[in-house]
């Protein structure tokens, strides 16, 4: 066994000249004997047993030094072959270490073959260990939290915390001094930024300095407390939770479609508002559906495993992608609150931490219990604002539950309600068009123009002919007043010789796509409570031209489905039903037609007619005849024609609709989406390992599983026990138990990421033996305590943390530490951490001033670059917001995963195909040109250079000074100094000559409008300025 | 290509280029970079800078033409008489026994093509009659006749091949490349994705993305007209001498700050603005074809200002000799199901023409300027199709996706030229002889360029994550 003496001699000589007094302390195992052996060692000598080599377990003492007693008491007994090859105390007659140092080929371990060479200064290592006794101990993370006391340290005075006593005892032990505190503007920036998410305003800035000037420490917990209470915090660390959610706003793979994920969104900005304490936040999401009566809220949070991707590919085998969802599901579990890398034990046991394959579908087994399958499954429904609603006036409620019983009670009642309005219809027999109910007369238009420069002539009889014009142009025209109040008006299309194909449109067949019909009074839009149609191109109904989507619309060609007879380039009618009647007293009405989705199908000839009553229903000739079937001939079909017409004519159901959303909006609810959650089986799926990872081949001989936690963790509580099938709603309550080792420290460390730009434990998202061992092992400690002794406040975690010395150093570089500590590891500064993708729009719309604070509610579409589908199966109708919700925080922007929002990604922002527990950081040219030139950055830019013109006026050079000054304020929260101020100066002079004899350009890079006394080129050269330092590393980075 | 740009981009280029940052130690490596190549430059201050390989590399660059939709070995490659005299019948048991298929119903026959083959070349290797232009490269090409892959769903399997793994989240061979070995473009970005065809392929960025490696490695989408990358061009009003003056005031604010706070971080982005800079020239510049002969753009059937795959192919010619590293070309339409738009008549016979002349073209012009034993190019789709016929409509019209066995080729860059290796079973349907894997393929890219499959990792999620998985051969002899 023994065979190596030389060798070992040869290390013996080695001993004195390596070690330095530092490394002669006792070795700790998990921190320098673990990571050897786990890296090098337990691929072949570690938990997977079908992997094992030689029947050696490494992991494991009794087994590694050959002791058999106690082995046969494990769940696992691994008796070596090898008996001992440690033995405790004496390294030179140990084998492993022989074994180490030979250089025998078909002798030395690690084998080549594997590619892990161990160093010198490893075996020096193990050596010593053995020497000691080879204590092990069990892996760190999975030990119950330490209860440290605050260690003893010499400059009292800087200390302000608990956090503080860790950081600086190792410090003083390196005999490193910490940084000065970072100055008052800077602190700010940074506590506005990492809490928040945006930037302070000059005016706050200028306050806070006189506070911190009174008193530091009480300026700076109120600032805390400011910010903690501002809704902006619920959104910024939000943010980061939704990362971990793979929270987006389509499904996935290929096709990509939308889906209505955003009350979940909601419901995570309002709990961090709420300071939901973390262990509840836990559960809800895990399992708020598994609650005893669950409010719709916590239906609505359990949406959190969701956001996995759905498949709608054709053709696809559904249960292979419920089966990618529900691993998907376990992965994220296991990565967001307990760090670790279960994914890795989907095809094996797992190479390096204690996780068998069994355990890992023990786990798969909670989350297959799930109704969806590869589909969107359970919702329910949720209104705009409504996870926000905060104590509604139970009046109001009421309101709200009469309104919605009165919709049930016509739902009920629809059978009938059809009947009668069938037999209505039969009497009517207005087949004509011409509804009963209207008394049209022609009106006389008396303003004509078109924006895309088509011609507009009026005709006799008062109708109008248009020219050819932009391929989508938006005609405007303006009726005479009428003498009577009008209730409906109608759009009537006429054929015209000079026409194509003498249709009443300009489209090569005759055929029109109107997208929109707008009116307005006085500038004022006017509410149309319906619209319909004599007839539409199936797919093209004129009830699209008031839905305000410019991609839907009407038209009027035939085809399946169209009555016999009838004909496109005919007579055509579109009627509109206003909800409240028109005074002739208001004004003219100007009537906005506009053409958004096909290229020149524009309307070509056409007129106005008005009524001031309102018309019937339309009947078209196909549902006549489909009425005129006795009831017992009609075929499936003709029954389907007629409930879709009976639906589309009931107005008594419109109205109660339009009375639950007005009660809605009454308190402060918006329109409903239907939202996805969670819902377990009625009966429940049997769990199988899946051999290789593949869900065809289940492992019938283990048989069916059970769910159930890690063994190597606390075990589930007993109520779970006694249960014949644990739920995730016991997995939820396992992970936050109080002796839980994992949750807590895993969500401390993320946090604590956010605030110095990594980890106490640097692998944040591997808490296994390959992942990194704290730095500060004593203060993860004594946080993750913290956190669970104040009820798993996230708020007084965050307060703790910013309040802290260590939080407010200076980030300046401290090049004499270079050597000692390159990566700033013992934190003896801040860092300087460039801000997410989100974060670098929201800064720039915060210094801009055009910022619209509103908080959730469907996303939205900012300006984005053209061509971005260039490169997608999936083409997006992508219009940028006009208004307010065009300058939204980026969170709130509609996410594609198939085709993100370019800024974002460009600044790293994970694509949420999958689990994002913290996001990497890089440093690219194509930051630089989005940054530079994209559209909606260059439009902040003029935000803040009008900004800047109206709050300081003035053009001569103390003016542009104070400007560049107050700009400085905006964008750093802090005074230039006079090298910038004098730099940033000679630009803006020469930019303004350059765009004195440029008026064109000029006018291209000023804002839209400014304030009095700045000539153009002033404020085109306010903007350069502006866009110059945005553009600056300090404005996307927190100092 | 706006000259005083051009002329100012130069002028800043040489009196900027030693900028005097080289002193400021760049020390911040990533923590977690597994690559362990020694001597390599800091990946933060220069991602994208050249470094060493694991062994000596036969080639520099890849151009993948990535055929999406899977096109058919057996209307293409592989003539198969047994297959034509079953036609009509059902294929035995033993072949489709526990075998899934996206579309195919367990009624499906066999189905044998008209297309006609020939054999060309002293390689004699067989080609059908869809792929005239072909014939002029058989000499030259390697030819894969054992594919094989793990999925049949377009975007899975797409993913797979790009990627080597059928979920997404994982980086591309295109980013696993640059981010082992860099770029040596200085003014382009080291990984390029152009496209053509109706739409982009299914997966979309997912297939170019970076995964869990630094973004500066993801592809970058160039367009085949216009302005190549997003946001390259100026604002309107910005003219290239005010770009000038903001990139320098930018600068000397970013070098004060630098000043003042040390962080290397700020030079590295002061780097990052000069390259953005000479990017908006240089790209401009690439997307330029005037100064190619007349006889080069008929040799693709390019035309200025066009955006076919023949411009494509063309532009990744014009990208390999700016040093751009890894260029991957996706062609959509090849997924021939049978139905309107997809059946493999005159729906096969449209996007072959679209692709056959300009696919030989560039094994041709790289050959003819010395470029082709430096470049590995590599044909082919994500899967190939069932020797059964698709039924849609009512009419037998298509082949459903198929995964057992399928062609590629690749040319240049060590792969043996004129070579065929592997070889079908007489429906076409497994690989008998010579199977190549999709890992496999994967590690033998990398094998050229230096690059160890196993040795190339990232440490994600507690893994040493692999472009092969835990997968993969060097297919050895395939190579010269």
């Amino acid at each position: 066994m023994f065979r190596s003496l030389p060798a070992w001699s040869f290390l013996i000589a080695l001993f004195p000249v390596c070690l330095s007094a530092e490394e002669s302390k006792t070795v700790d195992f998990n921190r320098d004997i673990r990571p050897i052996l786990s890296d090098k060692c337990f691929q072949c000598h570690g938990p997977d047993d079908k992997s094992r080599k030689a029947k050696l377990r490494l992991d494991i003492r009794e087994s590694a030094v050959g002791d058999s007693t106690g082995l046969d008491a494990r769940p696992d007994p691994v008796k070596s072959e090898k008996v001992g090859v440690i033995v405790p105390g004496h390294a030179d007659a140990s084998e492993l270490v022989a074994r180490l140092l030979t250089t025998d080929p078909d002798e030395i371990m690690p084998p080549a073959k594997v590619k892990k060479p161990i160093s010198k200064k490893e075996i020096e290592l193990l050596s010593q260990w053995i020497e000691e006794g080879a204590p092990y101990d069990g892996h760190w993370s999975f030990r119950p939290l330490a209860d440290a006391e605050l260690p003893a340290v010499k400059a009292k005075s800087w200390v302000k915390n608990g956090i503080d006593h860790f950081i600086l005892a190792q410090l003083e032990q390196k005999k490193i001094a910490p940084s000065p505190e970072a100055d008052p503007s800077t602190l700010i920036r940074r506590m506005s930024l990492d809490l928040v998410g945006l930037l302070p305003e000059p005016e706050r800035v200028k306050r806070f300095v006189a506070d911190y000037g009174r008193d530091h420490d009480k300026a700076v917990a109120a600032l805390a407390d400011e910010l903690l209470a501002s809704p902006h915090y619920g959104e910024r660390w939000g943010r980061h939770w939704l990362d971990q959610a793979r929270y987006a706003d389509s499904n996935g793979y290929t096709i990509d479609g939308e889906r209505t994920m955003w009350p979940y969104r909601d419901w995570v900005i309002r709990a961090i508002n709420d300071d939901l304490p973390f262990d509840q936040f836990t559960i809800e999401q895990l399992a708020g559906d598994l609650l005893p009566n669950p409010t719709k809220a916590q239906l609505v949070a359990s949406g959190f495993h969701r956001n996995t991707l759905i498949n709608q590919e054709g053709g696809t085998d559904n249960e292979q992608f419920r089966n990618e969802e529900v691993v998907d599901r376990v992965n994220t579990t296991g990565a967001v609150w307990m760090g670790l890398t279960l994914g890795c034990a989907q095809c094996h046991t797992h190479k390096f931490d204690p996780i068998t394959q069994k355990e890992y579908f023990e786990m798969f087994a909670f989350f297959n219990q799930g109704d969806d399958v590869n589909n969107v499954g359970a919702t329910v429904e949720v209104s705009e604002g409504e996870m926000f609603l905060r104590d509604p006036d139970p009046k109001l409620l009421g309101a709200l539950d009469q309104a919605k019983a009165a919709l049930a009670a016509l739902d009920r009642d629809k059978v009938k309600r059809q009947e009668a309005w069938e037999k209505s219809l039969i009497a009517n027999d207005n087949k004509d068009a011409n509804a009963p109910g209207a008394s049209w007369a022609r009106v006389k238009p008396t303003k004509l123009s078109a924006e895309g420069g088509a011609k507009l002539e009026l005709q006799k009889g008062d109708s109008i002919l248009a020219g050819a014009g932009g391929p989508h142009e938006v005609y405007r025209v303006e009726l005479a007043p009428a003498k009577e109040a009008i209730t409906a008006i109608r759009l009537k299309l006429i054929p015209h010789a000079s026409l194509p194909n003498q249709g009443p449109g300009r489209a090569g067949n005759g055929n029109i796509v109107l997208t929109r019909v707008e009116f307005f009074q006085n500038g004022k839009p006017l509410t149309v409570a319906r619209a319909q149609h004599d007839h539409a191109q199936p797919g093209f109904s004129a009830a699209f031209t008031i839905d305000g989507k410019t991609d839907t619309g009407w038209a009027i060609n035939v085809g399946k489905g169209t009555a016999p007879g009838v004909k496109m380039n005919a007579e055509h009618e579109a009627h509109y039903v206003f909800a409240e009647p028109i005074l002739a007293s208001g004004g003219p009405v100007e009537v906005v037609l506009r053409h958004e989705a096909n290229a020149n199908y524009n309307i070509g000839h056409f007129a106005f007619d008005v009524s001031p009553t309102a018309p019937g229903a339309v009947t078209e000739e196909k549902l006549l005849t489909t009425l005129k079937i006795a009831p017992a001939d009609r075929s499936d079909a003709d029954k389907k024609l007629l409930t879709a017409e009976f639906d589309k004519a009931d107005s008594e159901r419109r109205a109660a609709v339009s009375r639950i959303a007005e009660a809605q909006k009454a308190i402060g609810l918006g329109s409903s989406v239907k939202t996805m959650v969670m819902r377990d089986l009625a009966t429940p799926r049997e769990s199988f390992i899946h051999i290789r990872g593949d869900f065809l081949r289940h492992d019938t001989e283990t048989g069916p599983l059970r769910p159930n936690v890690l063994a190597a963790l606390p075990a589930m509580p007993d109520s779970a026990k006694e249960k014949a099938l644990p739920n995730r709603l016991d997995l939820a309550q396992w992970l936050v138990r109080a002796d839980h080792p994992l949750t807590p420290r895993v969500t401390a460390n993320r946090v604590w990421m956010r605030y110095f730009g990594k980890g106490i434990v640097e692998t944040e998202n591997d808490f296994g033996t390959q992942g990194s061992f704290p730095t500060h092992p004593e203060l993860l400690d004594w946080l993750a305590r913290s956190l669970i002794e104040g009820g798993w406040s996230m708020k007084a975690l965050h307060k703790t943390i910013v309040t802290s010395a260590t939080y407010r150093q200076s980030s300046m570089a401290r090049p004499e530490l270079n050597d000692i500590d390159p990566l700033n590891h013992l934190l003896s500064r801040q860092n300087r951490i460039r801000v997410e993708a989100e974060i670098v729009r929201d800064a720039a719309l915060s210094a801009s001033g055009l910022f619209t604070e509103k908080i959730g509610g469907p996303g939205v579409k900012p300006p984005q670059p053209e061509g971005v589908y260039a490169f997608t199966q999936r083409k997006v109708s992508w219009v940028a917001a006009e208004g307010p919700d065009r300058y939204r925080r980026a969170m709130y922007t509609q996410f594609y995963r198939s085709a993100p929002y370019p800024l974002l990604t460009t600044f790293d922002s994970p694509d949420f195909q999958s689990v994002c527990t913290g996001r990497v950081r890089s440093n690219t040219p194509l930051q630089s040109l989005t940054l530079a030139n994209d559209e909606a950055m260059i439009e902040l830019a003029q935000g803040l250079s009008a900004r800047l013109m109206q709050e300081i006026g003035g053009t001569d050079s103390v003016a542009n000074r104070e400007r560049i000054r107050r700009a400085f304020g905006h964008c750093f929260s802090r005074e230039p100094s006079e090298a910038e101020v004098e730099a940033v100066v000679a630009f803006q002079e020469k930019q303004m000559a350059g765009f004195a004899a440029d008026a064109e350009g000029a006018k291209a890079v000023a804002p839209e409008k400014w304030a009095e006394g700045f000539d153009v080129a002033a404020a085109a050269s306010w903007t350069a300025v502006a866009r110059a330092l945005m553009n600056t590393d300090e404005f996307i980075t927190r100092e | 290509m706006d000259p005083l740009l051009q002329q100012t981009t130069r002028r800043h280029f040489f009196e900027r280029c030693g900028l005097g940052l080289g002193g400021i130690a760049l020390s911040d490596m990533l923590a977690r970079d597994g690559f362990a190549a020694a001597g390599s430059p800091d990946r933060n201050a220069d991602p994208m800078a050249t470094r060493r390989s694991h062994h000596d590399a036969k080639a520099k660059n890849v151009i993948f033409m990535f055929m999406a939709g899977g096109p058919s070995h057996l209307e293409l490659f592989e003539d198969k008489p047994r297959l034509r005299e079953f036609s009509g019948k059902m294929p035995p048991e033993s072949l489709v026994k526990g075998k899934r298929f996206a579309f195919l119903g367990k009624d499906a026959k066999l189905l044998g093509t008209d297309r006609k083959f020939a054999r060309y070349g002293e390689s004699q290797m067989e080609l059908s009659e869809l792929f005239p232009h072909h014939r002029k490269i058989v000499d030259e090409v390697c030819w894969l006749r054992g594919m094989k892959t793990d999925v049949f769903n377009h975007g899975p399997a797409k993913l797979f091949m790009n990627t080597g793994f059928q979920v997404p989240g994982r980086p591309s061979m295109g980013s696993w490349v640059t981010y082992g070995i860099g770029s040596e473009s200085r003014d382009l970005p080291g990984f390029v994705v152009l496209q053509s065809g109706p739409r982009g392929p299914r997966g979309g960025n997912a297939l170019w993305s970076g995964g869990f490696l630094p973004s500066s490695y993801q592809g970058v989408p160039f367009r085949g007209n216009g302005d190549p990358i997003l946001n390259l061009a100026s604002p309107k009003g910005i003219t290239p001498e005010r770009q000038r003056d903001f990139v320098d005031v930018v600068g000397a604010l970013n070098r004060e700050r630098l000043g003042v706070t040390g962080d290397p971080e700020i030079a590295t982005r002061i780097n990052a603005y000069e390259m953005a800079y000479r990017m908006q020239t240089s790209a401009p510049d690439l997307m330029d074809l005037s100064d190619e002969s007349q006889a080069t753009l008929d040799l693709y059937g390019a035309t200025q200002g066009g955006n076919s795959y023949g411009n494509n192919c063309l532009l990744a010619r014009r990208l390999i000799e700016r040093g751009v590293r890894f260029v991957q070309l996706y062609h959509t339409d090849w997924d021939h199901h049978g139905g309107p738009g997809q059946t493999l008549g005159k729906d096969l016979e449209k996007v072959c023409a679209e692709v056959d002349q300009a696919s030989a073209a560039l094994v041709l012009d790289l050959k003819q300027r010395g470029l082709l034993d430096d470049t590995i190019v590599v044909w082919g789709g994500e899967f190939g199709r069932t020797p059964m016929g698709e039924t849609r409509d009512n009419k037998v019209g298509g082949r459903d996706h198929h995964i057992d066995a399928f062609t590629m080729w690749a040319a240049g860059g060590g792969f043996k030229a004129g070579m065929t290796h592997g070889q079908t079973d007489d429906f076409g349907y497994e690989v008998v002889d010579g199977l190549v894997h999709v890992h496999d393929l994967h590690a033998t890219i990398l094998n050229q360029l230096g690059l160890d499959h196993e040795k190339l990792t990232f440490r994600f999620q507690g893994r040493d994550f692999r472009l092969t998985d835990v997968h993969g051969h060097v297919v050895k002899e395939v190579l010269a």
